[in-house]
């Protein structure tokens, strides 16, 4: 059965505008440290550290000519870069931060942030196909395959975490990582949801819907300003999201490692949930500046024939010692 | 490796061995024989004969003539000094060159007015195509037989043919220029793109397909060029290169300057070799006026020869990365190159274009305290240049992305008329600064690197090999930099010794000429050519007797190379093509000229 609690609109106010601004921080923080890891200074000279770029920018794409082209589709052409940010923000909501915090905890949890990753695809698809333009239908082409069979293993790869856990209530399953994070046992399982989850947010090296040097911008190309912008938040909650679910469903979520807690309960799990996606933050820029993007047809037999294999491997051996186990 | 000097000296005196050769096979009453300053083996022929002797020199000769350099031509109506010459009002100019053999021979076709045709060579070297569809478009000289003898440069529009004597030179030698709406239509109609003028089918039985424009404004096309792409899906079935955005008529401003004040230009034929293109430029002079330059003048233009290779080489190396996807290594080849870059501002106090070697030297002498900085940077890049190959090039996706991808063996390459690291990369050793060393090249340790595939990641590995090669050179032009003049003691060296004009007035009014005329020398012709940072790179200058050329020819590898990218590219993906653009390493200013 469907059943979810929500939390106080305390809660919710602070957990969405919390996320929301971290993923618009995002912005400068990856500009800054591409730019330290690439020999360079990155963004410094607005406010201290330059992190006041963030402000200008937003300022420069509200005030850019909203241009439509006359030859798209008008109107999914306007929809389609409101979707990805709208349900990366409703995954978003089923995260458990800490004891307490989180908007909503749903016992499909895990499977509504699978939902919600495949909406987000439409937004890529619908934004080529509404673009005309040859290279954005090409973006959109190679967006939608990739989403397709990322998505099979990326679901197959956390079925071991399941297992374990025994629940698809993220609470729950950052509960029963009390006594261990589930990274040991789902090993295979944590390189393979990394790896789909680099693909379904668009990162670098698998930003090929997007890859410039052959498709300009792909999907987005004929989009500026605003709607550019809602590209890109999206893309960057996305990351958040695939962040804060690295530690929630590995790394043992709010619990502190090495039993290094301090205060409240509250504030050691906010602090280390923290510490934990803001480490798989930096590690996907640090990705993004370090490794280099395959071809399509190669990104795609290597999901099929690696990575696929990988996973349902991983799943079947977790389930049969847990049923070896269970007796 | 003096072949070239020996060689020079030959013909002087006797008949070179592939002239005698044409002679046998021919018959000597077929041909008449030209004398040139560098003294290549020069020789006219009949239009109708054209084509047996180059399959002749293809084919049978020995050495045989693997490769078409360059055909180019000369509107020779106002030229006054042809002594010997046959009658001419156009004339058509071969130059195949043998690898094998290592020398060159150069065919001309002389063509009467108006019956400007000759047949054409395709058949021969597909390579020809391009060289003689420029032909036309400069100076509407007609190939017979030629499948799309179209405008290359300019546009489709254009009337008359910009390299004639009776072209204007200059906007204002012409009519105020209209943009009327019959004007804006017309041009409009001529953009409009049909696949089928551009040799490309719409749909095959299976599918139909799609064209993408790819350019003049593409992040990976490095520069304003256009690639027509027919694809199926993401395969690329054919390309149609389109060029011609950037030119500016380099050629016919040689005819405009004076020998010195065309040094400028050079400098912006291929942007990112800097006094690499001054080089062969001044030597062509130097060789005519019969100036012998210094040791040290040598020295320092072979260390910034080398400078500019480096710094070309590493904005390839840069841009290939970002074109796979990898985005950092740009970021730090830039970094390198700007070290590169002030070292050669504080010697010349130019960046890109220092425009700093003149005719029998250059133009100030090294700085104090040069030796600091170079020394600084020959021993941080060989540690960069090993980062480099662990970040990328032993990178197992870039192997993956680039391994087997563009491949062409050496024959394609004498084809399709590729030179430089995209030659060596076929595994022929052949460098024009160890086969025919200019400028001291002879003095130099260093060796050539080839590689055997033939493929994208060769080409690559042989210009990031190249760059270690050049850092060598510099390293011992730092340590065996010879004392003495920076300018050579010749009366048209250009500008003259400034001290010698304080000494009596017939020196200062010879000085005065020079700096405000230049060098006038005695009526000749001459080439030279150098291994410049993209491949061959010669300047065939006429000289007939003014303060200029009369016919400047420039002779560009990247405008050659582009000709192969639909040879390399058909039916690989889209991102492999941007493999192949970037590893054909072009610089649209030394395409377009």
């Amino acid at each position: 059965m469907f059943s979810f609690e929500v939390g106080s609109l305390l809660n919710i106010a602070v957990v969405l505008g919390a996320g929301l601004a971290v993923s618009v921080m995002m912005i400068w923080v990856e500009r800054r440290f591409l730019g330290f890891w690439s020999d360079r200074l990155g963004p410094n000279r607005v406010g201290p550290f330059g992190i006041f770029q963030v402000i200008a920018d937003a300022i420069k794409m509200l005030f850019k000519e909203d241009w439509i082209p006359p030859f798209s589709d008008k109107f999914t052409f306007v929809l389609a870069p409101m979707i990805l940010p709208i349900v990366m923000l409703m995954a978003l909501a089923v995260i458990p931060f800490a004891p307490g915090v989180g908007v909503m905890d749903l016992n499909i949890g895990l499977l509504w942030i699978f939902a919600m990753a495949g909406l987000a695809s439409y937004s890529t698809m619908l934004g080529g196909l509404a673009s005309n333009n040859k290279f954005s239908l090409l973006g959109s082409l190679r967006g939608t395959g990739q989403m397709i069979s990322y998505e099979v293993f990326m679901g197959i790869s956390i079925l071991g975490v399941v297992i374990l856990a025994d629940s698809f209530t993220l609470r729950d399953i950052v509960e029963s990582q009390r006594d261990g994070w589930y990274v040991v046992p789902q090993f295979f399982g944590f390189i393979v949801f990394t790896v789909a989850g680099l693909a379904e947010s668009h990162r670098w090296p698998f930003d090929l819907p997007e890859s410039e040097a052959e498709i300009i911008s792909g999907y987005n190309t004929e989009y500026s300003g605003m709607k550019f912008g809602l590209f890109m938040i999206g893309e960057y909650i996305a990351m958040v999201v695939m962040a804060l679910l690295m530690p929630v469903l590995f790394f043992g979520g709010w619990h502190a490692p090495f039993g290094l807690e301090f205060g409240t309960p509250l504030i050691s799990g906010l602090f280390w949930m923290s510490v934990k996606a803001g480490f798989f933050l930096l590690f996907f820029i640090l990705v993004r500046a370090a490794l280099v993007r395959p071809r399509y047809d190669q990104l795609m037999s290597y999901g099929w024939l690696v990575m696929l294999p990988l996973s349902l491997i991983n799943l079947l051996v977790t389930g049969a010692i847990v049923l070896y186990q269970a007796g | 490796m003096s072949n070239s000097a020996a060689h020079m000296q030959q013909s002087e005196t006797e008949l070179p061995a592939v002239i005698a050769q044409l002679y046998q096979k021919f018959g000597e009453s077929a041909f008449v024989r030209q004398h040139t300053a560098e003294g290549m083996p020069t020789v006219w022929v009949d239009r109708d004969k054209i084509l047996e002797v180059l399959k002749f020199l293809r084919d049978e000769a020995s050495p045989r003539f693997e490769m078409l350099l360059d055909v180019t031509a000369i509107d020779e109506r106002l030229r006054v000094h042809r002594d010997g010459q046959p009658d001419s009002d156009f004339t058509v100019v071969y130059q195949p060159i043998s690898f094998s053999g290592n020398c060159d021979v150069r065919i001309k076709v002389a063509l009467k007015e108006p019956d400007l045709n000759i047949p054409t060579a395709i058949g021969l070297w597909p390579a020809a195509n391009w060289h003689e569809r420029e032909c036309w478009d400069m100076f509407g000289v007609v190939f017979t037989g030629h499948p799309n003898l179209s405008r290359i440069y300019t546009p489709p529009t254009w009337v008359g043919h910009p390299l004639r004597k009776d072209h204007p030179a200059r906007a204002t030698e012409m009519d105020p220029y209209r943009h009327d709406d019959d004007i804006v239509d017309t041009e409009h109609e001529a953009m409009k793109f049909n696949p089928e003028e551009w040799g490309l089918e719409r749909k095959s039985d299976t599918s139909e397909f799609m064209f993408l424009n790819f350019g003049p404004n593409h992040p990976a096309a490095h520069g304003v060029i256009r690639f027509a792409l027919q694809l199926d899906g993401e395969y690329v079935l054919d390309v149609v290169p389109d060029v011609g955005y950037h030119h500016r008529g380099a050629e016919k401003m040689g005819e405009r300057q004076s020998w010195h004040t065309y040094i400028p230009y050079t400098d912006r034929i291929d942007y990112l070799g800097g006094v690499m293109n001054n080089l062969p430029y001044v030597m062509a002079i130097e060789k005519m006026a019969g100036i012998e330059v210094p040791d040290r003048v040598k020295v320092i233009r072979v260390m910034l020869a080398e400078f500019f290779r480096i710094c070309s080489h590493l904005l390839f190396f840069g841009t290939w990365a970002v074109d796979l996807g990898q985005l950092s290594p740009l970021f730090y080849a830039f970094v390198d190159r700007e070290k590169a870059f002030n070292i050669i501002e504080s010697i010349t106090g130019g960046r890109m274009h220092p425009s700093w070697f003149r005719i029998g030297g250059v133009a100030q002498d090294l700085p104090n305290g040069w030796e600091v900085r170079v020394k600084e940077f020959v021993d941080m890049f060989p540690k960069k240049l090993r980062e480099y190959d662990k970040m990328v090039m032993a990178n197992t996706v870039i192997k993956q992305r680039t391994m087997g991808v563009g491949k062409m063996n050496t024959q394609d390459a004498y084809d399709w008329g590729m030179t430089g690291p995209a030659l060596r990369a076929t595994g022929l050793e052949w460098d024009y600064r160890k086969d025919r060393p200019y400028s001291g090249y002879e003095n130099f340790e260093f060796e050539v690197p080839i590689a055997v595939n033939g493929d994208c990641y060769d080409r690559a590995a042989v210009r990031v090999e190249e760059m270690r090669q050049s850092c060598e050179i510099i390293r011992q032009c730092l340590e065996n930099m010879p004392s003495g003049p920076y300018k050579s003691d010749h009366p048209l060296t250009t500008p003259p010794i400034k001290e010698k004009s304080k000494l009596d007035i017939e020196t200062l009014i010879d000085h005065f000429l020079s700096v405000s005329w230049g060098p006038v020398m005695d009526p000749s012709e001459v080439s030279m050519a150098i291994e410049a940072t993209k491949g061959i790179n010669s300047y065939y200058l006429i000289n007939d007797g003014g303060s200029g050329a009369y016919r400047t020819r420039i002779r560009t590898p990247s405008f050659i190379h582009i000709q192969a990218i639909p040879f390399l590219s058909r039916g690989l993906m889209l991102a492999d093509f941007t493999a192949v653009v970037a590893t054909t390493d072009f610089v649209m200013a030394d395409v377009d000229k």
